[in-house]
């Protein structure tokens, strides 16, 4: 299949059935019990300073793990797996003084995925499986300030974050990615720096690939961390014609349900969600069991709020295949048709009737 | 129906307004913030941004005032308009605004190829545009004119460049009336009329326009102004007109203005022929202006009720608001009333900050609002700094003490460690802030550097706990002793205790809670006098937390099955004569009464189904969500009545009782009184945490049962459900739009069958097994469960397996008599049901199972009939083991 067919293809099956994305893949890594001679291999063995836990930078230097993890998440089911290059920008890899490599951790990335994907398509045609390039969130914020006694300060520039983004994104598009998963978001002005930059490629030449918005709501307020609420996002963003909009990380399925019910009702695209596996322990893991994710989601399923599933942190392939299991044979969320109408947005939404 | 029409509020707009203008080019941006706020306040739903002034660095100040908008959450939870003639200003804006905002304004101006670059943009941005009626020939005047360039415009952006046409709004231009020239008199006219047109012609296009020119010619008149706009606005929404620049709170209702007034204006503003033949409209106007010159204006202000309050009030509530205004007058009056200026840090200004902490923590502030308090409080501290240096007769300024502050590499969270600063500085310590992702070379490193005498480490995310611990082990390895301070979200006493303590034994480690406990811990730590005691506390208490820990670890040192039947509850058999039930087999309750169970209502947990978290009834009262819940109380009422009288649901149950005696985990259920025919048997699962010596009994819920071979007992089983008639109520509310009534209704519902399974249980007490006849009806014990007897549901904590409800659905006939069924994963439906066994003996108690061992799962397996697969499979979650 060309990408053009496949994208046709993902879209034609989210009529279907709802969607499987994979789970996290951090406490995958952590379970693997990597040392830093892992992370660094032989290519970056004199690299100054640490780079375990610089799990992107495995891409190059563990690239059998990569693709054991895609296999273990399309064997419990996934549809769609994410590239492991949740933090491949210039600015998230400046911590490790890993920027010049940004391009290469994409574009390999992108093609373990790729390779894992196209040989599960061919073992099992009726299921085809999809790669969701990973763009994370950056660790400077655009609508924030970065010193607290100077509210107006900012520590980078929209067009630095929109470089950044625009070399993830082309070196995710080279490398054979099916879409863009501009994931956990916390501040939606990255996001739209992100969108920018992707919709400008299509002057490039570069055909179009359907964008994949996930935020992330923080905690009980019921917004993100820049302080918008669901619907103030949703229409933020709407403008990037998103394939899917949704949220995860942060909260587990009980806490983000509400959250996800309320893009269900404004969205007028396919809704996703994939929450941690519940909160986090004073010991700082997941307790949440594979069937009481499961459980839960298939709540969410069974009541039409939502099109994709998937796991954030803590979860496991186990957690992906209950999941998997638990809503095979659900009909997927209906896309609703909503009035036109100018709809804005401050940190709440605005709506002229 | 009169259409609904948006103000833009224009005080932010250096062409419109002086004041702003004049704040902006002196840098005052606090009081321009003030402007924004007050316009939003006074209900503008949108603010209009121009920076367009000769002198000023108009992109910059843009930047500058949008990026700060962004940190006042009163201010920016409504939409902007960034409005600039120049591409550059609007741009720069753009790329500051999280939201999605209005770009005023693009036009063919410079062409169409300029104009087609810029709507692109504005799309890619994620913007609504305002299109002026401008093109290369210039401004459109007549109506023709601003018909004919809105609708090319409107074509080039919906067929080529892909803009929803809802995003576009026009301005087709309001100019000055009444300025004496007569070509001059129709444009209000113009306007109107070209409204009238656009709205009809290019679908879900808006009009807007700036109000304020059109009365441009009695500048220094406001009430005339006033008039003009009004009258204006009357006939122009009437036209269609959606939006408008105009100052939010100073529009006149047309109703209200003086009637000559008014009909003299109308005929200015309609181009009407002219009444005086002396005279003309204008004329008239003009005439008349004098006479209305100099009424009061009667501009509705912000919301000032809170200034009558108590000072500690005030400050209370600008810290909560970020309300800097008048925080330096009631600051000083609070110093005045004060014994020492530090005082009113330690009083009034320390209470607002623990009244932002709590509405923070639940949930009913977010994180820029508390940046915002902080704010307030440094102005204040600020502002109470000279006093407390002058008190020190001219000693130079001594710190209490220097604290580093970081939040650790990986993470990015730092509003709770920026608090924590705050409050520390404000309580005189110097605090380096080294901000966020610092690693512990650099923590380190500067710690050294500075000589601090304490570092403080904050995270929010999981993985910053493991980094903790390293910072911790590398300031033992560097050789620090100097006390550390763990805080944040996912931090805990007993992770601090067990984990990041035991890595940095040459100095103390101390777990804060929250930003209200730091200045208490940091002094404490840097006393002379308390801190060996103090350090020596902390060290103790955490020895104890680890204790706990490691026991919590070893009673997952396990029994097996056999020694945990060993030690298994034991009742006195010989001592205790079971009840006999007033019948046995079962009895079936249909459409049993909603009132009765209504006042048997748990309502705790519906108020947390709604995430307000709190005991009911005093969550009515609750100083923060008491509101919410008291709303939300008084709407759930009002339905249960409805819910009550118009019978919404249905309640069905039915209750059974049979002779069962137990043999060892299972009750053997009989048919009759022979005890010879068994009917069922109903199995239960042991705990098997390792109780030692001395210790708790290892239970079952067979334990409550007597065994075979000792007195006839009896077991109890019920199924109730209010479900009946809930989801078409549910779904009768969601497809009207009423989301909150549908999930009202089944929160209701929900509750109702809890209720019910409550007034059944009583009733089974009192009546039906009779073993409790004189208990006192009396909710609050009902809820702490203080009466005789258990009612145990599978598939929870004391008998985890679900599938134990086949069973029990069987020999009830659960399902022919209540219309309850179980899905394939034993769910019951109707959603809203409770099923579960009766216990009578008096020493009968709710437990958790807890984890359980392969031994007891293999002999499961075999007392169920599966095999070991299946019973892992069923068991998943309680399993103490991998399965393969």
């Amino acid at each position: 299949m060309t990408r053009q067919e496949r994208i046709a293809k993902l879209k034609a099956i989210s009529k279907e059935r709802v969607l499987i994305l994979d789970g996290a893949w951090g406490v995958m890594f952590q379970r693997a019990g990597l040392t830093e001679e892992d992370y660094r291999g032989e290519r970056f063995a004199d690299h100054v300073g640490q780079l375990k836990g610089n799990n992107d930078i495995l891409c190059l230097t563990r690239p059998d793990l990569v693709a054991d993890l895609h296999d273990q998440y399309f064997a419990a089911g996934a549809d769609i797996s994410e590239t492991n290059t949740f933090s491949g920008t210039t600015i998230a890899q400046a911590d490790y003084d890993m920027g010049g490599v940004v391009y290469d951790i994409n574009f390999q990335g992108a093609k373990i995925a790729r390779e894992a994907a196209d040989r599960w398509t061919e073992k099992e045609p009726h299921k085809p499986r999809f790669v969701a390039g990973s763009v994370g969130p950056l660790n400077k914020m655009l609508s924030m300030s970065s010193d607290v006694n100077d509210p107006g300060a900012r520590s980078v520039t929209f067009e630095e974050v929109y470089k950044a983004y625009r070399q993830q994104m082309i070196a995710l598009y080279d490398g054979g990615v099916d879409l863009y998963l501009v994931e956990t978001i916390t501040d939606t002005l990255n996001c739209k720096a992100a969108i920018k930059a992707i919709m400008d490629l299509e002057d490039e030449g570069y055909e179009p690939l359907p964008i994949w918005i996930s935020g992330t709501i923080t905690d009980r307020s019921g917004r993100t961390l820049s302080g918008q609420t669901a619907e103030a996002f949703w229409n933020s963003v709407k403008h990037a014609k998103p394939f899917a909009i949704g949220f995860n990380c942060a909260l587990g399925a009980e806490l983000m349900r509400p959250h996800i019910a309320e893009l269900s009702r404004v969205a007028d695209t396919l809704v996703s969600a994939y929450p941690n596996a519940g909160l986090p322990n004073a010991m700082g893991q997941y307790d949440e069991q594979p069937h009481e994710t499961a459980h839960e989601l298939h709540e969410w399923a069974e009541h039409g709020l939502i099109n994709i599933l998937g796991g954030c942190c803590g979860t496991t392939p186990d957690h992906i295949a209950h999941v998997a299991r638990a809503v095979a044979g659900v009909k997927p969320r209906q896309i609703p048709e909503r009035p036109k109408a100018m709809r804005l947005a401050g940190l709440e939404p605005f709506e002229m009737a | 129906m009169r259409p609904t029409f948006v103000n833009v509020g224009e005080r932010t707009n250096v062409t419109g307004s002086a004041k702003f203008r004049k704040l902006v080019a002196e840098g005052d941006y606090p009081a321009a913030l003030s402007v924004a706020r007050q316009q939003v306040d006074a209900g503008a739903s949108i603010i209009d941004i121009n920076m367009d002034e000769g002198l000023l660095d108009s992109q910059k100040a843009m930047t500058t005032f949008l990026n700060l908008i962004a940190a006042e959450p009163d201010i920016a939870r409504v939409p902007v308009m960034i409005d600039s003639s120049k591409w550059e200003v609007i741009e720069a804006g753009l790329q500051c605004v999280q939201g999605k905002s209005i770009v005023n304004s693009i036009s063919m101006k410079e062409g169409e190829d300029t104009f087609r670059k810029h709507a692109r943009a504005c799309l890619r941005y994620g913007a609504a545009v305002v299109v002026m009626a401008f093109d290369e020939q210039g401004q459109a005047d007549t109506a023709a004119r601003k018909i004919e360039i809105c609708s090319r415009a409107y074509k080039i952006l919906v067929d080529e460049v892909g803009f929803p046409p809802e995003d576009i709004i026009f301005d087709p231009n309001i100019f000055a009336v009444a300025t004496g020239i007569e070509e001059h008199d129709n444009y209000a006219v113009d306007f109107i009329e070209a409204t009238r047109v656009i709205k009809q012609a290019l679908p879900y296009a808006r009009v807007s326009g700036g109000v304020s020119n059109v009365s441009f010619s009695f500048r220094g008149n406001e009430p005339v102004r006033r008039a003009i706009h009004g009258v204006f606005l009357y006939h122009a929404i009437a036209a269609g007109m959606d939006m408008g620049i105009v100052n939010a709170g100073d529009l006149p209702v047309y109703d209200d203005i003086p009637l000559e007034l008014r009909d003299a204006v109308e005929d200015v503003i309609l181009n009407r022929s002219q009444r005086d033949p002396k005279l003309t409209n204008t004329e008239r106007l003009v005439e008349l202006a004098p006479k209305y010159k100099g009424g009061k204006s009667e501009a509705k202000g912000p919301d000032r009720a809170w200034r009558k309050a108590p000072v500690a009030a005030r400050l209370s509530h600008a810290l909560v608001h970020g309300l800097t205004d008048f925080i330096e007058v009631d600051t000083e009056e609070a110093r005045q009333a004060a014994e020492r200026p530090l005082h009113v840090i330690e009083g009034p200004l320390m209470d607002g900050m623990n009244v932002v902490g709590d509405l923070f923590g639940a949930g009913k502030m977010f994180l820029p609002q508390v940046v915002k308090s902080a704010r307030v409080m440094k102005q204040a501290v600020a502002y109470l700094m000279p006093y407390m240096e002058a008190e020190k007769a001219g000693k130079p300024r001594e710190n209490a003490g220097c604290i580093l502050m970081a939040t650790v590499k990986g993470d990015v969270h730092d509003i709770g460690k920026n608090i924590v600063g705050v409050v520390l500085q404000c309580n005189n310590y110097e605090v380096i802030d080294l901000g966020v992702m610092v690693p512990a070379d650099r923590i380190l490193d500067e710690a050294k550097a500075h000589n601090v005498d304490i570092i403080g480490l904050s995270g929010l995310i999981t993985p910053s706990l493991d980094e903790m611990v390293y910072v911790a082990a590398e300031m033992e390895r560097r050789g620090f002793t100097i006390p550390l301070l763990i805080g944040g979200a996912t931090t805990s006493k007993t992770h601090t205790a067990v984990k990041i303590e035991p890595a940095y034994k040459a100095g103390s480690t101390t777990y804060v809670l929250d930003a209200s406990r730091a200045v208490g811990v940091v002094s404490g730590l840097l006393s002379k006098v308390d801190r060996d005691r103090l350090q020596a506390e902390t060290r103790a208490d955490y020895v104890k937390v680890r204790e706990q820990f490691a026991r919590g670890q070893s009673n997952r040192a396990r029994a097996t099955l056999t020694e945990a039947r060993a030690n298994g509850f034991k009742a006195d058999w010989t001592a205790y004569e079971p009840p006999k039930p007033s019948f046995t087999g079962t009895r079936t309750f249909v459409s049993y009464d909603l009132a009765e169970l209504v006042s048997h209502i748990d309502w705790t947990p519906f108020f947390a189904s709604w995430e307000l978290f709190g005991r009911f009834p005093q969550i009515l009262e609750d100083d923060v969500v008491g509101k919410a819940a008291t709303d939300l109380y008084r709407d759930a009422l009002v339905m249960l009545d409805k819910i009550v009288a118009e019978k919404w649901f249905e309640a069905r149950g039915v209750v059974g009782f049979w002779p069962a005696q137990a043999q060892g985990d299972d009750v053997v259920v009989y048919a009759d009184e022979t005890r010879t025919t068994e009917l069922t048997r109903l199995h239960s699962l042991r705990q098997q945490m390792s109780k030692g010596e001395g210790g708790r009994a290892n239970v079952a819920l067979s334990d409550f049962i007597a065994p075979v071979g000792s007195k006839p007992d009896w077991i109890g089983g019920f199924a109730v459900t209010a479900g009946h008639g809930e989801q078409a109520i549910a779904k009768k509310f969601k497809d009207a739009g009423d989301d909150y009534s549908a999930i009202l209704a089944a929160a209701l519902a929900d509750r109702l069958a809890e209720a019910f399974a409550e007034a059944m249980h009583r009733k089974v007490r009192t009546e039906l097994w009779g073993y409790a006849p004189d208990e006192a009806f009396d909710l609050a014990q009902m809820i702490g469960e203080g009466y005789r007897g258990i009612r145990p549901a599978a598939g929870y904590p004391a008998q985890p397996d679900h599938t134990e409800k086949a069973e029990l659905f069987r020999i009830l006939d659960a399902t022919n008599a209540t219309g309850m069924e179980l899905t394939e994963s034993f769910a019951m439906n109707p959603p809203s049901s409770v099923s579960g066994l009766y216990f009578a003996h008096p020493e009968a108690h709710y437990f958790g199972v807890g984890r359980i061992e392969k031994d007891q799962v293999a002999d499961y397996a075999r007392r169920k009939g599966w095999d070991l697969k299946t019973a892992e499979r069923w068991l998943a979650p309680i399993l103490n083991y991998q399965t393969v």
